[in-house]
């Protein structure tokens, strides 16, 4: 008789979800406490894809260390490498070109596009539509061509360097980038006609995952998931790096924080960052991409062939690579998902003594216990797509 | 920014006084030090004082040292979205010891502090659950205290025989090598001679 009360009464269900699982996005195990069909507890389970980022760097030299910075949010890798060779040339006091510095913001936003696109049209895939995915894959794959044409990479690229980036564009890329800007808004109509108005799609987003500014502000949040909560609050134009602040462009804010606003906020900013590219195309001067002073680039082939200064310094620079003052910094970029930070500490040798990697995604994703209590079990896959999850940044 | 650099480490000595041990500025960042056992008070504080507003906590992380006494530093990265400034706050904690959680401030340190904790062994006390984060369900040692060696301890396989994964040591066909190539120039100085030289100084 007593086991038949307990029965009446009705014993909350847990379930495991994950650690693979289509609508996770990678290597992420939530136990999920459900009471029917009503989550009432969310305790993500991460670390599957914990590779020790962090200690590898502390032994390898900064350039070497450059690398594992692809392999973090492997869906907008530049943007990483961004951060950690802000960090360095802050160390260092190294200046970077102008040239440099426009190829840098121009394959940042590159970077944004390859995010934005992923992340909008998978959580489309995870609530029930299909198409917008193999629309916007097709887009990516001609960005990815971009990468590939800059750094011979599609993905890891290794392409920023600590005082500039790795290698001058070819002439006619610049061309080619000139004429995707041309077109892809257009896709991004076809895009946003397929999702905006639609029904399924609003139901299952609209007020789903709501984030008040307060909210965002507890949980340490950043990038799309403030500013789909209205806050205009974006690192590009609070704190401009490389030369944001010459460039013209509008932050996109969302009015209620669900995942809907998210989307919304997600497309308006694709659609500034062709701007930004536009403009990086036209105002893109000519001249070095590389430090010039010797300090951490190497010496050009040709002159290597002449100089023996040349040869030596090239050696040096590959086998005991350069040395950073002792001190520390913290540098942050806007990265696709939010704040991409690198505090990286140096004690004046050639390799980092301590390097911390401040993911968005970190933050965001501990946030799903409070995001998701009292909603459905099938809302859980709407918000972890509109927060953006990359398992490689937050597992490190 | 609404408050110079300098005026806002001025004002912060001012208002926190003894809790803090000092600061510096260096390449535009201020750093505050401070004592442990204070930090839940001074983060309260820059949380909730009107010319601060440092409500958005970006990162907890630990620091090794280990020839200090006190050997670990856990670093706080704050951000004021307000007043649209960046602050450091630094303090020292031996190993074993612990220091007090600031998840009630800030709700967002829960995971940053799991982490400390996996990385370093770093206590922190009050923390609602204190569980390993990143590493590997019974996993044993802190990965990133620079006395953990790079390879590790165990690895783990697919056993055919007992059907099921099991761990055992470290077995490298080659060793990890580090190469020390500070200077190739002036012969290999070993970097772990220096590291025993150096005698522990009591931070």
């Amino acid at each position: 008789m007593a086991e038949l009360e307990v029965e009446t009464e009705g014993r909350n269900f847990t379930i495991n979800f994950g650690p693979q699982h289509p609508a996770a996005h990678g290597v992420l195990r939530l136990v999920v406490e459900l009471d029917g069909e009503v989550v009432e507890r969310v305790d993500p389970h991460i670390g599957l894809l914990h590779r020790g980022t962090e200690k590898l760097i502390e032994y390898k030299t900064y350039l070497q260390a450059m690398p594992y910075f692809d392999r973090l949010d492997y869906v907008a890798p530049m943007n990483q490498e961004h951060a950690f060779c802000l960090a360095v040339e802050k160390l260092t006091g190294v200046e970077v070109p102008r040239r440099a510095q426009f190829i840098r913001v121009l394959y940042s936003e590159i970077g944004r596009l390859l995010s934005h696109l992923l992340n909008v049209t998978t959580q489309a895939m995870d609530v029930g539509a299909l198409t917008p995915p193999l629309w916007g894959f097709e887009e990516r794959e001609k960005l990815m061509v971009f990468y590939e044409r800059a750094s011979g990479s599609r993905m890891h690229a290794a392409y920023f360097r600590p005082g500039g980036v790795h290698q001058d564009l070819p002439p006619d890329l610049l061309e080619d980038i000139g004429e995707f800007c041309e077109t892809f808004p257009k896709v991004l109509d076809d895009i946003e006609g397929l999702l905006t108005d639609n029904r399924i799609f609003k139901q299952r987003n609209a007020d789903i995952g709501v984030v008040s500014q307060q909210d965002a502000l507890e949980w340490g949040f950043s990038g799309v998931m403030v500013r789909g909560s209205g806050m205009a609050w974006d690192l590009r134009r609070a704190q401009p790096y490389e030369v944001y602040s010459e460039l013209d462009f509008d932050i996109a804010i969302g009015k209620h924080g669900d995942c809907y606003d998210r989307y919304l906020v997600r497309m308006a900013e694709m659609r500034e960052s062709v701007k930004i590219m536009r403009q990086c195309l036209d105002k893109m001067p000519k001249g070095p991409v590389m430090e010039a002073g010797g300090k951490v680039a190497p010496p050009r082939r040709a002159e290597m062939k002449q100089s023996m200064e040349a040869l030596i310094h090239h050696f040096k620079l590959y086998t005991e690579g350069f040395h950073v003052p002792e001190g520390e910094v913290y540098s942050a970029v806007e990265a696709p998902k939010g704040e991409f930070g690198v505090y990286l500490v140096s004690d004046g040798t050639n390799k980092p003594y301590r390097c911390k990697i401040k993911a968005p995604g970190y933050m965001h994703l501990q946030a799903m216990d409070f995001l998701n209590k009292g909603h459905m079990l099938a809302d859980i896959a709407a918000i972890i797509g509109s927060l953006d999850v990359v398992f490689g940044e937050i597992d490190r | 920014m609404s408050k110079s650099i300098p005026d806002l480490e001025a004002y912060l000595l001012a208002e926190l006084g003894t809790a803090l041990t000092g600061s510096s500025v260096s390449h535009e960042e201020l750093t505050l030090n401070a004592h442990a056992e204070q930090i839940v008070k001074i983060l309260t504080f820059l949380r909730d004082d009107s010319q601060c507003r440092f409500e958005t906590l970006i990162d907890i992380c630990g620091v090794d040292y280990p020839g200090r006494a006190r050997r670990f530093d856990v670093v706080y990265h704050l951000l004021s979205m307000r007043e649209n400034m960046r602050l450091r706050v630094k303090v020292k904690v031996e190993e074993g010891g612990a220091v007090p959680s600031v998840v009630d401030v800030y709700p967002a340190a829960n995971w940053n502090e799991r982490e400390a904790f996996d990385m370093f062994g770093i206590l922190f006390s009050g923390h609602p659950d204190l569980r390993r984060i990143l590493t590997d369900y019974g996993f044993e040692g802190h990965p990133l205290r620079k006395d953990f060696p790079l390879s590790g301890h165990v690895q783990c396989r697919y056993d055919e025989e007992q059907r099921r994964v099991i761990y055992e040591p470290v077995s490298l066909t080659q060793e990890f090598r580090n190469f020390d190539n500070l200077s190739p120039w002036e012969g290999a100085k070993y970097v772990l001679d220096e590291a025993d030289k150096k005698e522990g100084e009591a931070g």
